[in-house]
């Protein structure tokens, strides 16, 4: 009983660190992905990308040769401060962020190109300096196609199974999230638990699904 | 001189090539460049603007530098001080037409606020009788409104010229004339230079000081633009010769 809200806040922290990770690089490379043109560019989407459409379990794997005490930056990490990622709540978020980053990416960049430069070119030669007008014009015009994404991350954050389980484990209070500790408990066998798990996780998506419906109505004004 | 212009500009669009070479040079105050469309009458603008960058050249608009490839001056969009009217206004959709006007009157990351009143926008709403609209948004007013709505948004920070792409492009005929009038008027009060584009002969016979021919990238003198047949395939020619045109009174 006492194990579901600890998965319950677990997952809920986990998704949210997740989203707020998303907001700022989904948004930022969205944003770039749509203004900047370079080579290469629809290959880097690609890539970006793939964590969409990958197996769950094989991001995993990439990210324990990465993180991994012996990977690149799982060595340097621990040799220069001393942190252990693996099986730890910080390696789950990293997990969540990378499987549910395309989401916000992808919204933002595909909400990012309805913006009209020419609202921008508008914007400068009022006087406006380049970072002012991503806030004042290009973020608010884009912001329904952003929250859109976002929220469709938090859901997949809230989710995520194959690769927190191969990079942050199940330990129970620790890093054992909802979907995690609904798989431990069918496995062993406690269908009570499990219930009580599966009831608690669908009143939690229900609830986002709640929130969303309220946050997302006619902010943005239609355009001219 | 109020207007001193010599930009060249390769533009690639596609597999096509085109070669923008624009000349002027004006005292007019109210000058117009008049061509058909794919003259490159709107990129011209750009250039001026700062918006698009030219390969070369230079601009001086009354007595300021804005552009000098040769001295190494290339003045922001920001910092060029242009009031710029676009062909569709590029009102800002999320926000009221006070704010739009308000917009350049605040720097930072924040948009002026829906309640905030400024003396100076408040006169603009006045002068174009657009307080009865103020709290609307751009696509809930008529076109007449939203034309003033731009303009007032490009005047409010005392620019020191006023380019403006098809200002009455977008307005049914009857509210092009009245407009017409309003605009020169507000010109003359304010004595600001004023660059117009415009493909309409109106336009050209109810504001123009003098006239810029432009056609397929280059600017024209008056025989050419007269005998209009095969402008565009005579238009590199006629650039060697190419000069201004004088309205005649």
């Amino acid at each position: 009983m006492e194990g579901a809200w600890v998965a319950l806040a677990l997952t809920l922290k986990v998704a949210g660190w997740a989203t707020a990770l998303n907001l700022v690089l989904g948004v930022g490379v969205g944003y770039a992905m749509a203004r900047w043109r370079f080579w290469g560019r629809e290959l880097l989407d690609a890539v970006l990308t793939l964590p969409m459409v990958m197996p769950p379990t094989v991001l995993g794997y990439y990210l324990l040769v990465l993180i991994g005490t012996q990977g690149p930056i799982g060595a340097w990490l621990l040799q220069h401060f001393g942190i252990r990622l693996i099986f730890t709540w910080q390696a789950a978020v990293i997990a969540a962020t990378i499987v549910s980053f395309p989401l916000v990416f992808k919204s933002a960049r595909a909400a990012f190109e309805t913006v009209e430069p020419q609202l921008e070119d508008a914007a400068r030669l009022l006087g406006v300096g380049e970072l002012a007008i991503f806030f004042r014009v290009s973020l608010p015009l884009a912001w329904r196609g952003v929250l859109a994404g976002l929220l469709l991350a938090f859901a997949r954050a809230l989710g995520e199974f194959g690769a927190t389980l191969m990079v942050a484990g199940s330990i129970p209070g620790k890093t054992q999230t909802l979907s995690i500790a609904v798989y431990e408990a069918v496995q062993a066998g406690q269908d009570d638990t499990a219930n009580l798990l599966v009831l608690v996780t669908s009143a939690t998506c229900i609830a986002v699904l709640l929130a969303a419906g309220r946050l997302a109505p006619g902010r943005v004004p239609q355009r001219q | 001189m109020v207007w001193d212009i010599q930009l060249h500009k390769q533009l690639h669009h596609r597999s096509a090539r085109f070669d923008l070479q624009v000349q002027i040079a004006s005292n007019a105050p109210r000058l117009v460049l008049f061509g058909p469309s794919g003259a490159g009458k709107t990129q011209t603008l750009k250039l001026l603007a700062g918006l698009v960058q030219a390969d070369g050249g230079h601009v001086r608009i009354a007595g300021r530098s804005l552009f000098d490839s040769a001295a190494g001056v290339n003045l922001s969009p920001q910092q060029r001080q242009l009031g710029y009217v676009f062909q569709d206004y590029a009102l800002f959709p999320h926000l009221s037409v006070r704010q739009n006007i308000a917009f350049a009157r605040r720097g930072g990351w924040l948009n002026p606020r829906r309640q905030g009143r400024d003396a100076v926008v408040e006169h603009w709403l006045e002068r174009f009788r657009l307080h009865a609209v103020a709290d609307h948004h751009p696509h809930q007013i008529s076109g007449g409104q939203r034309q003033r709505t731009a303009l007032a948004r490009a005047l409010v920070n005392q620019p020191t010229a006023l380019l403006l792409d098809e200002p009455f492009a977008a307005l049914d005929k009857g509210l092009r004339q009245r407009l017409r009038e309003e605009l020169g008027q507000l010109q003359r009060t304010l004595a600001i230079p004023m660059l117009m584009i415009t493909h309409d002969d109106d336009d050209v016979r109810s504001l123009a000081d003098a006239v810029v021919h432009l056609r397929a990238g280059r600017v024209v003198d008056g025989a050419d633009v007269d005998a209009d047949v095969d402008a565009d395939d005579h238009a590199a020619a006629a650039a060697a010769d190419a000069g201004l045109l004088e309205k005649s009174a």
